[in-house]
């Protein structure tokens, strides 16, 4: 509770005015009266009652009348009828229309007190809720999407559209374009961000770990399933499942999923309950699905399942205009982390950055700014802080044969992501084997470190 | 400053059994305290329609016999009090005031259709004398579980406390001084 609760009497009687406020004044109550209805209104602009007791029958405005006007007022108001002249019609109308309780006088003490005091949890416990939902709300928003772009905003419109509907959502678009933050905003607008947005990355996993993880297992259930444990579905009970790379899972889990998606029940693996769930389901993919659907390899009744509503995020290389904007953005958030006094990015950098053609969207260019908050000096980015891909030798596509712009494309891309073979195969969207043999055949070298 | 607390007997009690109490009560409160016979007309506040006894009424009749003193008053009725709104009270004081009213008609056990025991409705009296007197020494209901100033709405909750103030009430009462 904060501060004294404060409790209004209204009563045509003075006797009860003042008993009551006496009995709850010694309770360390702030007890205010009034005598009629009008004088009640009159009071509660003055200042916030946590309870009202009210009597029902007064001379001009009764008590049922001004517990409407009151709700118009304060729809949250916390109201007790107590009344002499008690009907069971009375009683059902009052509480119908929102009262908190209805009791007759005179009142058990005992009765009274526990009700008044029960009233004030409960008023408390909804204001408490009030507040961390406006937290929640506070916190959820998804303020690392930016862009100023005509291409973003009508991306930012169909999240406003699709978010406060049920419909699935397929979001597409290349890797590093913030398919993910776009899930997270569209959950966020929606009527279920009180609830969990549970995120599962469909490609990082194996087949028989997938099925685990979205389903969940009994004890028992295999090898090393010492406890039963919640899968993803459950986790996001009345929220929202983002699957993530939704193009990688096997035909087996797309059966599953698809079935799941439509009847909103599931079993556990090795369980034989059903377990009953209520999400809704975004996904992304960087992939061709409807090639995939074509080829086989994704069943076309959960593509058209999931891809009801589409969003696509354009690559950045096609939305110049929110480069500065995006850098400038990152350049912020990483001064904030760092603590490093550099707040802008010298012309020349910014132009730098601005002719790249970012293969790997704004996740390479945050990696990008961020590298170059570490090793650039206050007060702001100069050119040589940026990796080195991005200067101009690098950036600008060799002219000559599609060897030699094959060849400075992997190089990019791998120095891009230092080395890492997966990451780049992937980027590259070829398997890693070739990429090896692409490597050895243009005597690629990895730079010595340091 | 309350130079003295006086116990009023308004009631068939003989006043040897309200001295025992009333020497209690006076090492609460640090006070000499004394024990004399009501001016209290018991049937004025009497009220037919319910049977009982309106104690706001019976306050009336102590600040009107005491308008002046400054002397803390209690009378000790052994009728059954009420207040308009509530069904029974054990007993009403004027917060921050002179005087007060309390009645040990629910205190007795038989009241209860239990077997009578003196001894516990003696202590529950004197439990009710001292809180009845903290408010008019303008402390409030407190929430400490065994502090004489908690709120009890019936006779369990009064066995459960102590006779004595908790020590925020008592540097309360220390800072009304």
């Amino acid at each position: 509770m904060n501060g004294t609760p404060a409790l209004l009497v209204v009563d045509d009687e003075q006797v009860v005015r003042d008993s009551l406020s006496k009995w709850f004044r010694e309770d360390g109550f702030l007890v205010g009266t009034a005598a009629s209805a009008a004088e009640a209104l009159s009071q509660l602009q003055g200042r916030k009652w946590d309870i009202l007791l009210l009597d029902i029958k007064m001379p001009g405005m009764d008590g049922m009348e001004l517990q409407q006007r009151i709700k118009e007022i304060d729809s949250n108001a916390t109201i007790i009828f107590i009344t002499a002249h008690a009907t069971v019609d009375t009683a059902v109308k009052a509480l119908k229309e929102g009262a908190f309780d209805y009791v007759t006088k005179p009142v058990d003490p005992d009765y009274l007190s526990h009700l008044v005091t029960n009233a004030l949890k409960q008023r408390n416990l909804a204001n408490e809720n009030l507040k961390l939902k406006e937290q929640i709300t506070e916190f959820s928003k998804a303020d690392d999407i930016v862009g100023d772009s005509a291409q973003m905003q009508k991306v930012y419109d169909l999240i406003q559209t699709v978010a406060k509907t049920e419909t699935t959502v397929m979001i597409r678009g290349e890797s590093g374009t913030g398919k993910e933050l776009i899930a997270r905003a569209i959950h966020s607008n929606s009527s279920r961000r009180y609830f969990p947005i549970v995120a599962v990355n469909c490609g990082a996993m194996a087949e028989g770990v997938l099925e685990s993880e979205l389903f969940g297992h009994e004890r028992g259930a295999f090898t090393g399933a010492q406890y039963r444990r919640k899968g993803k579905l459950e986790l996001s009970d009345g929220g929202t499942l983002f699957l993530d790379e939704i193009g990688n899972i096997d035909m087996k889990t797309q059966m599953d999923l698809l079935r799941v998606i439509e009847t909103k029940q599931f079993t556990r693996v090795g369980g034989n309950d059903i377990i009953k769930v209520d999400f809704r389901v975004i996904c992304a993919t960087n992939k061709d699905l409807e090639k995939a659907v074509a080829e086989g390899s994704f069943r076309e009744d959960l593509y058209y399942r999931l891809n009801v509503f589409s969003v696509f995020i354009p690559p950045l290389r096609e939305r110049k205009g929110d480069i500065p904007v995006l850098a400038n953005y990152f350049v912020q958030k990483y001064m904030r982390v760092m603590g490093k006094q550099i707040t802008s990015i010298a012309p020349e950098a910014m132009d730098t950055i601005v002719r790249y053609n970012w293969p790997g969207n704004v996740r390479e260019l945050e990696n990008a700014i961020e590298r170059a908050m570490v090793v650039g000096k206050p007060p702001s980015i100069k050119p040589e802080d940026l990796p080195y891909q991005l200067t101009e030798k690098n950036h600008v596509l060799p002219a000559g044969s599609l060897a030699s712009m094959e060849k400075a494309h992997i190089a990019s891309v791998l120095d891009q992501n230092r080395w890492n073979i997966s990451r780049s195969a992937e980027i590259l969207q070829i398997d890693r084997v070739t990429l090896y043999n692409k490597i050895e055949k243009y005597g690629l070298k990895k730079p010595n470190a340091g | 400053m309350a130079s003295a607390i006086n116990i009023l007997n308004a009631s068939t009690l003989e006043d040897e059994r309200l001295e025992g109490i009333s020497q209690a009560v006076g090492r609460v409160f640090g006070l000499r305290t004394y024990v004399t016979p009501a001016p209290l007309n018991l049937d004025r506040a009497f009220d037919p329609s319910r049977g009982q006894y309106n104690s706001t009424a019976l306050l009336a009749q102590l600040l009107q016999a005491y308008k002046d003193g400054d002397e803390k008053r209690i009378a000790v009725v052994g009728v059954d009090l009420f207040i308009p709104v509530l069904t029974f009270v054990f007993g009403e004081a004027q917060l921050n005031g002179i005087a007060a009213v309390v009645s040990f008609h629910r205190l007795a056990n038989p009241f209860y259709g239990m077997v009578p025991d003196d001894a516990m409705t003696w202590k529950r009296l004197e439990k009710e004398i001292v809180h009845e007197l903290g408010h008019t020494f303008g402390l409030y209901h407190c929430h400490q579980f065994e502090c004489v100033m908690r709120s009890s709405t019936y006779v369990e909750e009064i066995d459960l406390k102590r006779e004595s103030l908790c020590p925020d009430c008592k540097s309360k009462l220390v800072a009304t001084r």
